[in-house]
């Protein structure tokens, strides 16, 4: 692919047709409130960070909502995913406390890590979110373990792993599709491509160009989806998960997307056409074509939208608000957790 | 002499081979950036940290190579380029990341020449290291120790901007593998370095203050922090002689232990981990050596037997800081 062209096509199988129908007005309720948490989570963090907030390197999922939301609205406690280092968004979709989210950004004591993990490693086992991770690939292989135990329970459950078109080329998650497939787990490889990997065009690293083929290639069924739609990816999972939570082995979803912000927190993004997040976000943004389709379908009104934005900003408010008069991490939590007993 | 920052003088040193040698190629993930991007512009970052940045409009895209985030390809790469007679660069972003290809390092580069009946690799692996950004546990560690407990392979790891010059272009040129390492914390430090070429010879570690009653050893940005605690006393009389060693593998330990027989006591500055680290291989080698001159018990300054943490303030108290290292010159002293 040329500089000139885009890096982000159409969606190769986009159907025409309306997915997702027959969500209940809970269903859509809930993903409209996820994405627009996601959203307001990274937005506020992005203006946080500018003021010096917060310590470290953050990665902003804000353009890729509807990829989280679409693939963990499937998902219970009980199911696991893993992470990326653009993690904030899997962490809310998968559940894990906003509030204490927030507060681990800030490195606080009462952050959902105790303010020693940060915004790259935020984790909650509980809910079933093994963590985001710092090392590129590192999570595919970590899902397979977590798919062994579904497997071995035998309640239905799965194990899922987001991937980065960038992190698509890491050996790591190769071997992880393929022991996948030879031991036929309950496993759905997520895939999003949001046209960059760091400073680097996805295209560019991917050597066929093409990274379903690849998927297809170790024998795992892919359903695409557009990443910009909820809808689309919400069926996409939906398909997928029939097959991985039935005993049909490991599955794939594929998702393309973009992220809106830089690669971290300070990205001077000079790879990027200057207009080019202006036209996702005027086209393809994903709550603005919910909220269209919710106008078009009469699922959900206008005002109760509002209603989950206001609610929304309030609760971000609120987290930062309690993120910044959270207690800062004592000398002696440096020296806590690191064995269980040694 | 003109006053240039880490960053500058490594990628002066960059610049200076690549031009002096066909045979020197850089590769690693983001190391011109831009391509397949959607503005057009190459070299759009030039290594996350800038360190490659103009390689690639110099010396173009079959020498200056942007890659997948595959490490151990790049390292494997790396490995046969160098079999093959290049002299590579690879970079591995940070350094936490050589998990991802580490048989590369401890199977393959470490290896070939002794397995091999004296093949030469002459690659060069750089890498990031080192806490003080809050980059958290997979950014920040220190691998210098782990790294200079496999045998054939050197371990450089530069204080200074001036050092990083001359220890780059020597590593450029040694016929073995090397792994330089870069502390995220000095890239901005300044100092005068030559325009020119010059080396600055492996094993060979520098006297930065000199005084006879105690030997400070540290390392890296560590160097920096030593020598401003080193400098106070000194303005009380208590006076040390301060080294750094430049090269953990090899180590310049005549230096050490000169200084040591001379001021009988020992402090070690560093920020590996202190289990089977640098600092206790430090200790050991004074107490084997050196052991009648010793007046005092070695004082190790380290991070404690944790991972980085995220939290600025545990991230401080994770480092060694001033205060300890002044309470560690102390003891030996009162001792
Ligand atoms: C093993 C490893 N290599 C490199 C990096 C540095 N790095 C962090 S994110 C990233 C790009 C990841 O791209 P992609 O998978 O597309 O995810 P995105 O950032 O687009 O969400 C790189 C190279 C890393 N963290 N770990
Ligand atoms: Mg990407």
């Amino acid at each position: 692919m040329t500089a000139e062209q885009d890096v982000i096509t159409a969606p190769k199988a986009a159907s025409a047709a309306r997915h997702g129908d027959g969500l209940t007005r809970e269903q859509l309720l809930s993903a409209y409130r996820q994405m627009k948490t996601i959203r307001e989570f990274e937005e506020r963090v992005h203006v946080e960070n500018a003021a010096g907030a917060i310590p470290g390197f953050t990665h902003l999922y804000c353009g890729q909502e509807a990829v989280a939301v679409g693939a963990c609205e499937h998902l219970s406690d009980a199911d696991y995913i893993i992470s990326t280092h653009r993690g904030h968004g899997h962490c809310i979709a998968k559940g894990c406390d906003v509030v204490g989210m927030m507060k681990e950004i800030h490195g606080r004591r009462d952050g959902l890590n105790g303010g020693k993990g940060g915004s790259m490693h935020i984790a909650d086992i509980g809910k079933g979110m093994l963590g985001a991770n710092g090392i590129v690939g590192a999570g595919q292989p970590i899902a397979v373990g977590a798919a062994i135990a579904c497997k071995l329970r035998g309640e239905g459950r799965i194990a899922a792993s987001f991937t980065g078109d960038g992190a698509s080329n890491q050996g790591t998650v190769f071997e992880a599709m393929n022991m996948a497939v030879v031991l036929q787990l309950p496993k759905v490889f997520v895939f999003e491509n949001n046209g960059y990997s760091e400073h680097t065009g996805a295209s560019y690293g991917i050597g066929c160009e093409d990274i379903v083929k690849r998927i297809e290639g170790f024998g795992i069924p892919v359903w695409q989806a557009d990443g910009f739609d909820f809808f689309s990816v919400y069926e996409a999972m939906g398909k997928a998960l029939e097959v991985s939570r039935n005993g049909g082995g490991p599955t794939a979803i594929y998702c393309e997307t973009i992220r809106y912000f830089g690669h971290f927190e300070g990205d001077p993004q000079n790879y990027r056409a200057k207009d080019e997040v202006q036209r996702y976000r005027a086209e393809k943004d994903c709550l603005v074509n919910f909220r269209a389709r919710m106008e078009a379908d009469g699922g959900l009104t206008a005002a109760e939208l509002d209603a989950v934005d206001r609610e929304v900003g309030a609760l971000i408010e609120r987290a930062v608000q309690e993120a910044r008069n959270a207690p800062r991490p004592r000398a002696e939590d440096l020296l806590t957790n690191v064995y269980d007993n040694y | 002499m003109p006053k240039k920052s880490m960053r500058e003088a490594i990628n002066e040193a960059l610049h200076l081979e690549m031009a002096r040698d066909p045979s020197v190629i850089v590769l690693g993930e983001d190391v011109s950036g831009g391509a397949g991007g959607t503005s057009g512009q190459r070299d759009a970052a030039g290594g996350v940290f800038g360190l490659t940045k103009g390689l690639l409009p110099k010396f173009g895209e079959h020498r200056v190579i942007d890659t997948p985030i595959s490490e151990s390809a790049i390292i494997g790469a790396a490995n046969g380029a160098a079999l093959a007679g290049l002299r590579p660069v690879a970079e591995i972003m940070f350094s936490d990341f050589i998990g991802v290809c580490f048989d590369q390092i401890l199977n393959q580069a470490a290896k070939f020449r002794y397995m091999f009946n004296g093949a030469k690799a002459p690659l060069v692996v750089r890498m990031t290291v080192g806490a003080g950004r809050s980059a958290a546990a997979q950014h920040s560690q220190s691998m210098h120790a782990l790294l200079s407990a496999i045998p054939g392979i050197k371990v450089v790891m530069p204080s200074n901007a001036y050092d990083a010059k001359g220890l780059l272009l020597q590593a450029i040129r040694d016929d073995d593998p090397v792994i330089f390492l870069e502390h995220k914390m000095l890239y901005n430090d300044t100092c005068e370095v030559p325009d020119g070429d010059y080396t600055i010879p492996f094993g060979e570690g520098v006297l930065v203050r000199e005084g006879e009653h105690a030997t400070v050893v540290a390392t890296g940005q560590l160097v920096k922090l030593a020598t401003g605690v080193v400098d106070r006393l000194a303005a009380e009389g208590v006076r040390c002689d301060l080294i750094d060693p430049r090269t953990t593998s090899p180590l310049d330990e005549e230096l050490i232990l000169e200084s040591v027989r001379e001021t009988g006591r020992l402090v070690v500055v560093d920020e590996a981990p202190p289990r089977c680290g640098f600092a206790a291989d430090v200790a050991a080698l004074a107490a084997r050596e050196a052991f009648a001159s010793l007046r005092a018990p070695v004082a190790t300054v380290t991070p404690p037997h944790t991972p980085v943490p995220f939290a600025p303030e545990l991230e401080r108290e994770y480092l060694p800081d001033a205060a300890r290292v002044e309470r560690a010159i102390r003891s030996v002293i009162a001792h």
